[in-house]
């Protein structure tokens, strides 16, 4: 609901609130400009009986005096009959320029609040300050769900690109674009007489009928200092029922013009008070600086328009359309995905045709929108939920255990789990497990015992479809050919061959980029961007589900580079490894943004064994002299597997790395990189102090004992790995 | 047009036979190149010491500018009674306003005069910005105005 708030609006919307806030950002720079363009006025307890009388000797034909909230004071006169008005000095009473109103203003502003179309334009405009203001709160709540709750709202957002850019800078605009829009549909309010507006007093019922008091004579006028006035209008030449009209910040009143004495006299009420803050808050006129921070925060939102609807297209291509989706509250089954990448729910959809084929009411959602108090016909809920990393909540079950977890108590339907996973990870369907082990704790039955799914296999799943069938009753077929990733052709440019003399064979192969056409760049369907650390997808010849590997180079290197060994028995590093120059297999880019250093000058500890040293070496390629990289590299042997040998020594002489250290595990000294680590504890311990940020790169194996040696290192200074992992100063990638 | 019969009705209650003799009379107003959004305007007829009598027309939209048409917001508080179904769009520069009344033959060579009150957005009021005395022999005549109406005319 909440997403759908966020999305729906903001689709619509977001020309519209491009439009208003750039014009809106253009206009909040007008009231600086006045105030720096505006006479200063050096008396600061300058009267207005004292101004007026200036004014009146210099312009005898004088009609009205305003003073505008960046203090240009204004005046308006007759001479020889012909209007004139002039922007006055109000030291001297004289006149510095004539005033006109910027056309380029009034354009701009008739843009801004009607589109040029009268109300109709006036009702659009305050319903697209409307949508901001639900766009602006809803994302605000969704941020904080993102992060994990309100106290977290300022922490590192994770995840890809776009998407962290859209956090960070709703964060810094937010409240800017929260003011400008409820001022904003309180204005509209205002235009269309919702408010109660403030009236001049009533005129008075009798005038001394005398003439000839100057501004000077009169108390009112010798008591309104310059900076409180707004407008002060002289009687018509001639007219002796006629008065003197002063309107200031604190109310409105008349005097006579015979007598000089105050005849009527009403205070601004609290509306009017009301109305001209907002006015302010809005325009910045009389708060230019105000003005200016609102507008820079305006900016905000074109960029989230931007970002958001990137987004928005991301997901929807990321997920497959389902046919004859049912809304919760009719459907008799409740299809709940949790999925990372997308894989998952074209295997919803695959089960959500053949359940509706055999004349189901079928629901498919998000785990995430698990809401079981919606399910009123539902007959069963089937769960089918990938793992992401180490058994953490995919994307699109954030939440799931919570809610079920704060439940009063457990559905009473049925619940069926199915896991997706991939054997090679040690917690193979961690999540699913997860779920099935707290229905069972709440006491929520299974129908069937928790199925698993290894690397997205069509025959698991339709065995399991099978026994889903035998137990709600109905026979069901589950044929699902897993969609096959959008790949690239890459061609081998070069392979430099390492550890055949340990019967380790491994490679540094570099790829050519592919070459994609406009339009495939900017429809998203270009091999991508990439930078080292992110990941690349090997889809190899007998399966579909792409092997993935650090890549060790950035899009600017202008080639894919990556570093692999041969694992036994497996089917694409085998083939990987068998390449020659000019062949070509097929790659996907996958990001990885949370692997990568800092966008900070801090310190960098760099520390991998294998070819764990792809991405490293891809961090120091992309180093930039200056900045303190340090790295720790465990071999096995200088002579076989010291990959990047050559490139280690160039890089530390052009100081991109501050110094190697390098680990031999199979020479007679026998040490393993977590020891190189403890030999150099003191340096580590003060780097991170100092807020150095490290990355470990390698198998699981060396990555525990890396994590195990830090904590000893970090032991005297009272920090603690999970808490640099909090910080995303301890980041590790393992396989 | 009722609100001014029957306006009329009361300070003219003895010459009530006569009112039924009216005939319709077209009062334009051309604007000048003043620089500025669309101009309100209250066009309204006063006997000859000043003292309303009724409301013509109010060229514009949103009652709260209202008090801008200084003149005739004093006469009438600004009710908005007062010009019950005879308002319209406020008129840009350079643009024309052409209204048709079925006015009373006795508003003519009885001392009674036109007024328009003018008022621009950002811009200076400009109430009585036209008076004119509503004669027979004034009909088809342009009377200038002070700041935006270039010109206008009442023909009958």
């Amino acid at each position: 609901m909440l997403r759908a708030l966020h999305k729906f609006p903001g689709l619509i919307a977001a020309l519209l609130i491009v439009l208003m806030t750039l014009s809106g950002a253009i206009l909040s720079l007008l009231p600086a400009l006045e105030v720096a363009q505006t006479p200063f006025q050096s008396e600061a307890d300058l009267t207005v009986a004292t101004l007026a009388t200036r004014v009146a000797s210099a312009y005898p034909g004088v009609e009205e005096i305003r003073r505008a909230p960046s203090g240009r004071i204004t005046a308006f006169y007759f001479d020889n009959g012909r209007p004139g008005s002039v922007v006055i000095d109000p030291a001297t009473g004289a006149g510095v320029a004539d005033f006109e109103l910027s056309s380029f203003q009034r354009w701009m502003t008739n843009l801004h609040r009607s589109l040029f179309l009268g109300d109709a334009g006036r009702l659009t405009a305050a319903a697209t300050a409307a949508a901001l203001l639900v766009l602006s709160l809803s994302g605000l709540m969704l941020t904080a769900r993102r992060m994990g709750g309100w106290r977290h709202i300022f922490a590192r957002p994770r995840g890809p690109l776009v998407g962290r850019l859209h956090v960070e800078v709703a964060r810094l605009t937010v409240i800017g674009l929260l003011l400008s829009s409820i001022t904003a549909l309180f204005m509209t309010a205002s235009t269309f007489d919702l408010i109660p507006q403030a009236s001049a007093p009533a005129f008075p019922a009798g005038v001394s009928g005398q003439t000839g008091a100057g501004p000077d004579t009169m108390a009112l006028l010798g008591a309104t200092r310059v900076r409180q006035l707004r407008e002060l209008t002289f009687p018509y030449p001639g007219d002796a029922t006629d008065v003197f009209t002063l309107k200031t910040n604190s109310g409105a009143g008349y005097l006579d013009q015979g007598t000089g004495a105050t005849l009527v006299w009403s205070d601004a009420g609290p509306w009017q008070r009301l109305t001209e803050t907002i006015y302010m808050l809005h325009t910045g006129q009389g708060a230019a600086w105000l003005g200016v921070i609102l507008g820079l925060m305006a900016l905000g939102a074109p960029i989230m328009a931007g970002t958001g609807v990137i987004l928005w297209v991301q997901a929807r291509r990321a997920r497959p359309r389902i046919k004859r989706n049912v809304a919760a509250g009719q459907a008799d089954t409740i299809l709940l995905v949790g999925s990372e990448g997308g894989s998952t729910w074209g295997f919803s959809a695959t089960l959500h045709d053949a359940l509706t084929q055999a004349g189901d009411k079928v629901h498919t959602g998000a785990m995430a929108r698990f809401a079981p108090e919606r399910y009123k016909s539902a007959k069963r809920v089937i769960v089918l939920a990938a793992t992401y990393g180490d058994g953490i909540a995919p994307a699109s079950a954030k939440g799931f255990l919570e809610r079920l977890e704060r439940l009063p108590e457990a559905p009473h339907i049925p619940l069926m789990v199915l896991g997706f996973g991939d054997r090679q990870f040690p917690a193979f369907c961690g999540y699913a497990a997860d779920v099935a082990r707290m229905a069972q704790n709440r006491g929520w039955s299974q129908l069937l015992p928790m199925g698993t799914i290894d690397r997205q296999s069509p025959q698991e799943f339709a065995r399991w479809g099978k026994a889903l069938g035998e137990a709600v009753g109905t026979p069901l077929e589950l044929s699902h050919s897993p969609a096959i990733p959008r790949s690239h052709d890459l061609t081998l440019i070069s392979r430099r061959d390492y550890g055949a003399d340990m019967q380790a064979p491994a490679a540094i192969l570099r790829f050519a980029l592919p070459r994609s056409g406009v339009l495939a760049r900017l429809t998203g369907r270009g091999f991508g961007r990439f930078a080292a650390g992110d990941l690349l997808g090997i889809v190899p010849d007998g399966s579909p589900v792409p092997r993935f590997y650090s890549l060790a180079s950035g899009k600017r290197d202008g080639f894919a580079e990556i570093c692999v060994s041969r694992l036994p028995g497996g089917l694409c590093s085998g083939q990987l490894l068998g390449l020659a120059p000019g062949d070509t297999v097929q790659g996907i880019i996958r990001h990885n943004p949370e692997f990568r250093p800092a966008s900070n000058r801090k310190p960098v500890i760099l520390v991998g064994a294998g070819t764990g040293i792809g991405p490293l070496a891809g961090f120091a390629r992309a180093n930039r002299p200056g900045r303190p990289m340090h790295l720790y590299f465990g071999a096995r042997h200088p002579g076989s597997d010291l990959y990047y040998e050559q490139e280690l020594q160039d890089w530390t002489a052009d100081s991109r790395l501050t110094s190697v250290t390098t680990a031999f595990s199979r020479t007679p000294s026998r040490v393993w990189v977590q020891d190189a680590l403890r030999a150099d504890a003191p340096r580590i311990a003060q780097l991170i102090e100092d807020g150095a940020q490290v990355l470990v790169c390698g198998g699981r194996g060396m990555a525990a004992g890396v994590a195990e040696a830090l904590t000893e290192i970090l032991a005297p200074t009272g920090l603690t790995t999970a808490l640099l992992k909090a910080e995303a100063r301890y980041v590790e990638d393992t396989y | 047009m009722k609100t001014l019969l029957s306006a009329l009705a009361l300070t003219t209650a003895l010459t009530a036979p006569a009112l039924a003799l009216a005939k319709p009379v077209t009062l334009t107003a051309n604007l000048n190149q003043y620089g500025g959004d669309g101009a309100y305007l209250a066009l309204y007829v006063t006997d000859a010491e000043g003292t309303y009598v009724g409301s013509l027309w109010l060229a514009g939209g949103k009652a709260k500018y209202y008090e801008h048409l200084s003149d005739w917001y004093r006469a009438t508080a600004g009710s908005t009674a007062e010009i019950n179904g005879i308002t319209g769009a406020s008129v840009g520069p350079g643009r024309q306003l052409k209204v048709t009344l079925d006015l009373a033959d006795a508003l003519f060579d009885a001392g009674y005069q036109l007024h328009i009150d003018a008022a621009v957005e950002d811009m200076r009021d400009s109430p009585s910005e036209v008076v004119v005395p509503l004669t027979s022999a004034g009909a088809g005549q342009p009377v200038q105005g002070r700041r935006y109406i270039r010109d206008c005319t009442y023909d009958m």
